[in-house]
């Protein structure tokens, strides 16, 4: 029996030990009529053989194209260590440390994660992980209204510039609270948030304003301007960044000088493969003054019995298996092997490999930038700075490009923009990491060519 | 020692840095970072070695018997791993076209068929993150479902005291307010107390069956006949789903919403807390509502369906289409298993429970619910031993760590004074619960010649035990570099 270790000979002393004649006996508390029959649609069982073959063969259905596409979620090298390290059992097969002193490994590692993503924030703490990006802007929509206690408002100003998905899951999840998300429009010249469509709000009782870092176009805001009107207008504020930019980028703990109250977004990049969307983790740090309001696991260092030095979780009276209705979140199991693999990725790669790694992949941007809008009839959207992502516009259907691409070339050309913007046209999000050599690149520009020049 | 504080300025894994390149003329200088992040320095052959110490600080499953209760700590199969791991699971981006990605699509595809043949539902999402975002959407699909008929008074979810603190939780995250319902003397439901307490207020009621209590509820058609007749829905908490596997089916009892813990059930890995994953299946009047996206057939191929197909959805719960990596997993542990395969999780999950227990109790320990079947899990409850020894449930799972057995779940459910909730599951051999057994009989006498012994465990882990309050008070939960 697949992975069930009884011979006959333990299940005939274990069922006498019980007073049982057979194991269907123990299931007669259950009415009869409950019973259900044999399950029909699932097929029978494999091997461990027979399984290899069929997924290699489904793996081999989906290849591996080269890739463009960003929007989210991003292609950087992981070293070999990274998840080498993740799945040793001792990781992989663990589960929540609620044992502390049979869980150092794990708590530890996860003091360390919330020191680094709080460094590289510039902020005072950070959790121990959210679901994903998205999913953890919904949370610091809910932490900032209960963060924010002079607001009665519930109003969030959300960017328009921001990834429209995160919107849509933000919405999905506050939707039931009385939270009303208000779109702020964005520059159509230079992709950035309008900074004069914020006047309207000024004075006005607003829970948090959300900033964005890189937004959705791959351009950078104007963050100091947008958390100086937070600041100014005494509304929190809420960084969505991605986390390698930041290597590279002032950190939203510095933006305006006093910096944002609450960081969160996708901790993907950070040694995380793309795997069709998941599992990711999502990150989340605050100033020291909002820590109580924070949902989420949070790992404190303390003291054992002799003094010595250990770690623990902390501040549970926050959290649903304690305050249970009163909880400041419902999440309870969260990423925790994702945070170990960024762990690693972020002690491998140190300040100085990150920072490179954030800069090959501005550097190739910028090549795929040159080389793209150098084709007659591809323009750049906006005039603006950018990371490592840029919406580009094409004299073509993007959909209709795309899939050509994708099935003649092997290439994903880009995200199709134009299906939550169409006032941009027919428009690309495309992104080049440090994965992309220049042949890459070179080929990409090529295709793209002939597909619109010929 | 913590990885920061074997830093060496300039050192690094240099073979993991991309080339040199300093310029970054095309970014404003204001924008630019200008400290340098508190990251640490130190070769690659450190990182390893530190980490893989680190990893040998923990108790698992591959190393230890881990019978946390409600948690399903299972054997999780290596293959599973191995071949969701494949370049072309792990390369594929989310946003990629259909095109690439039959395959991938295909095993999601069987998996909602497979989990809603195995759950009795009508329609499965794959897309919650986690059992409790299962719950939220289970629960916003019920909010959705009344007031779609302007059905808008019910505004109260019933939760019974039992029930796991994301129940509650993930009530009032959808806007409801929560009553709980008090469990009877055996265990069940207290079904005087559920007719109370039902009526137009009453948007639905959430429950784990079997309960956490570690016993199947024989009422259960009658408490859904009696939420039903009030107008409400009933969520099932798919917590304890390893219990009745292939054996009852949640759609068969009545339910109109389930989430499934892929990391429980489907044998996909804890991760020291997640990720998991939390599908959720309806019955035919909640799957309008079902959260996107979901893998449907279109012209002979496997497509994402979103809002465009589900125009009622309560929306996205993450920004692709969920924990695809552990989906897959559960998907091959699923085709593994088989048909036949399932029921087998159920029995011998139960058969290990009821066998531990009897064992148990015929060492000197008190079951909760002795009059009762266990089910796959059960609970021992040591008031007798607190009153007369002064020892506690924590002491009994601390000395435990010290005998190379992970501990039970403690102190859940809270209605049960000095519990401990013990959960062998299935992949246990017979001589390792008789080990366990051994074991705790060593503590019960421990326990009687000497109290304090077992106020001072665990001896023989890295650390003794933790000052929570110092952890609280003095709050450290970030490195800082030594100033000057």
């Amino acid at each position: 029996m697949p992975f069930i270790p009884h011979s006959e000979h333990d299940i005939s002393r274990m069922l006498s030990t019980i007073g049982v004649d057979t194991i269907d006996d123990l299931f007669d508390e259950i009415p009869d009529n409950l019973r259900c029959g044999e399950l029909e649609q699932i097929p029978t069982g494999m091997n461990e053989m027979e399984v290899s073959r069929l997924l290699r063969d489904k793996a081999a259905q989906d290849g591996l194209p080269l890739c463009f596409l960003g929007a989210g979620a991003y292609e950087h090298h992981i070293p070999a260590a990274v998840w080498e390290i993740t799945t040793r059992g001792e990781f992989y097969s663990a589960y929540t440390p609620y044992q502390a002193e049979a869980s150092q490994g794990t708590l530890q590692l996860l003091y360390e994660y919330q020191s680094m993503m709080a460094s590289l924030m510039g902020m005072d703490v950070s959790n121990a992980s959210l679901y994903d990006g998205a999913s953890a802007l919904a949370e610091a929509v809910l932490m900032a209204v209960r963060a924010n206690r002079k607001s009665k408002s519930r109003k969030i100003l959300m960017p328009l510039s921001i990834n429209p998905v995160y919107r849509s899951v933000t919405q999905a999840i506050v939707q039931n609270q009385n939270i009303e998300l208000v779109d702020v429009p964005f520059d159509a010249a230079t992709g950035q948030t309008d900074l004069t469509a914020l006047e309207q709000y000024a004075g006005e009782d607003i829970a948090a304003i959300v900033i964005p870092q890189p937004n959705f176009f791959g351009v950078l805001e104007n963050v100091d301007a947008l958390t100086t009107w937070a600041i100014e207008n005494k509304t929190l504020s809420i960084a969505v960044v991605n986390p390698m930019a930041m290597a590279l980028l002032k950190p939203p703990g510095e933006w305006a000088d006093s910096g944002v109250d609450i960081v969160c977004g996708e901790g993907q990049p950070l040694g995380v493969p793309l795997a069709s969307g998941g599992p990711y983790f999502g990150f989340m740090c605050c100033k020291q003054q909002h820590v109580r309001q924070m949902p989420g696991r949070i790992i404190g260092r303390t003291t054992d019995l002799d003094g010595k030095e250990g770690f623990t979780l902390t501040l549970q009276a926050r959290e649903q298996h304690i305050r249970r209705s009163k909880a400041t979140s419902n999440i309870c199991t969260n990423q925790g092997l994702l945070v170990t693999a960024a762990t690693i990725y972020m002690s491998l790669l140190g300040p100085e490999g990150l920072k490179k790694v954030a800069l090959n992949s501005h550097k190739n941007t910028q090549l795929l930038i040159n080389r793209l809008t150098a084709i007659n009839s591809v323009e750049l959207a906006f005039a603006s700075a950018t990371f490592h992502e840029c919406v580009i516009t094409v004299e073509a259907d993007a959909k209709q490009l795309i899939e050509t691409l994708a099935e003649k070339s092997h290439i994903l050309a880009g995200f199709d923009v134009s299906v939550s913007y169409p006032e941009l046209g027919n428009a690309l999000l495309v992104c080049a990491t440090e994965t992309r050599t220049e042949k890459d690149i070179e080929q990409f520009a090529n295709v793209l060519n002939s597909y619109l020049n010929s | 020692m913590l990885i920061f504080e074997q830093s060496h300025r300039g050192r690094g894994a240099n073979a993991q840095f991309p080339a040199d390149n300093d310029d970054i003329s095309s970014l404003p200088a204001g924008a630019l970072r200008s400290s340098k992040p508190n990251l640490p320095e130190v070769s690659e052959m450190q990182v390893v070695r530190h980490f893989t110490r680190l990893s040998q600080k923990n108790f698992s499953i591959d190393t230890h018997f881990y019978p946390l209760g409600s948690c399903t700590m299972k054997y999780n199969p290596r293959a599973c791993n191995t071949l969701a791991s494949l370049p072309e699971f792990t390369g594929r981006h989310p946003l990629g076209p259909s095109l690439h990605g039959q395959g991938f699509l295909s095993c999601m595809y069987e998996l909602q068929g497979m989990l809603k043949d195995v759950t009795g539902m009508q329609a499965v999402s794959l897309s919650p993150a986690a059992g409790a975002q299962g719950e939220f959407a289970g629960v916003a699909m019920i909010k959705a479902y009344h007031d779609d008929r302007n059905d808008t008074a019910r505004s109260e979810i019933l939760v019974p005291d039992a029930a796991h603190g994301t129940n509650p939780a993930s009530a009032v995250m959808c806007g409801y307010k929560v009553k709980e319902i008090p469990t009877g003397k055996n265990g069940d439901v207290d079904i005087e107390a559920l007719k109370e307490a039902v009526g137009p207020q009453t948007a639905g009621i959430m429950l784990t069956n079997p309960s956490t209590l570690g016993v199947f509820d024989r009422k259960i058609k009658e408490i859904a006949g009696i939420v039903h007749d009030a107008g409400g829905l009933l969520y099932y908490d798919g917590a304890n789903l390893n219990a009745i596997l292939g054996k009852v089916r949640p759609g068969d009892m009545g339910f109109d919403v389930i989430h499934m813990n892929l990391h429980k059930t489907f044998s996909t890995p804890h991760g020291g807390g997640g990720p998991g994953a939390g599908p959720v299946g309806v019955s035919k009047r909640l799957k309008p509502y079902l959260p996107v996206p979901i893998v449907g057939k279109k012209e002979g191929q496997y497509v994402l369906l979103d809002e465009n197909d589900y125009p009622q959805s309560i929306g996205r719960m993450s920004a692709f289409a969920g924990n695809a990596g552990v989906l897959l997993r559960a998907y091959i542990y699923a085709r593994m298993l088989g048909r036949e395969g399932m029921p087998r999780v159920a029995e011998f999950a139960t058969l290990n429970a009821n066998y531990l227990l009897k064992r148990l109790m015929d060492v000197g320990y008190t079951a909760a619910y002795p009059e009762r079947r266990a089910t796959h899990e059960f609970i021992l409850t040591l008031k007798k031993q607190a009153k007369e020894l002064n020892v506690t449930a924590m002491d009994v799972a601390k000395r435990l760590l010290d005998y190379d057995f992970h501990a039970p779940t403690t102190y859940f459910p809270l209605l049960i004074p000095e519990c401990l909730l013990i959960e062998p599951t299935e992949t246990e051999a017979k001589e390792t619960l008789d080990d366990f057994v051994e074991t705790m009989a060593v503590i019960l006498k421990e326990a009687e010649a000497d109290s304090s012994l077992l106020k001072g465990a665990p001896y023989t882990l890295p650390v003794k035990r933790l000052d929570d309050v110092k952890a609280v008070k003095q709050l450290d939960v970030v490195w800082k570099r030594a100033e000057g």
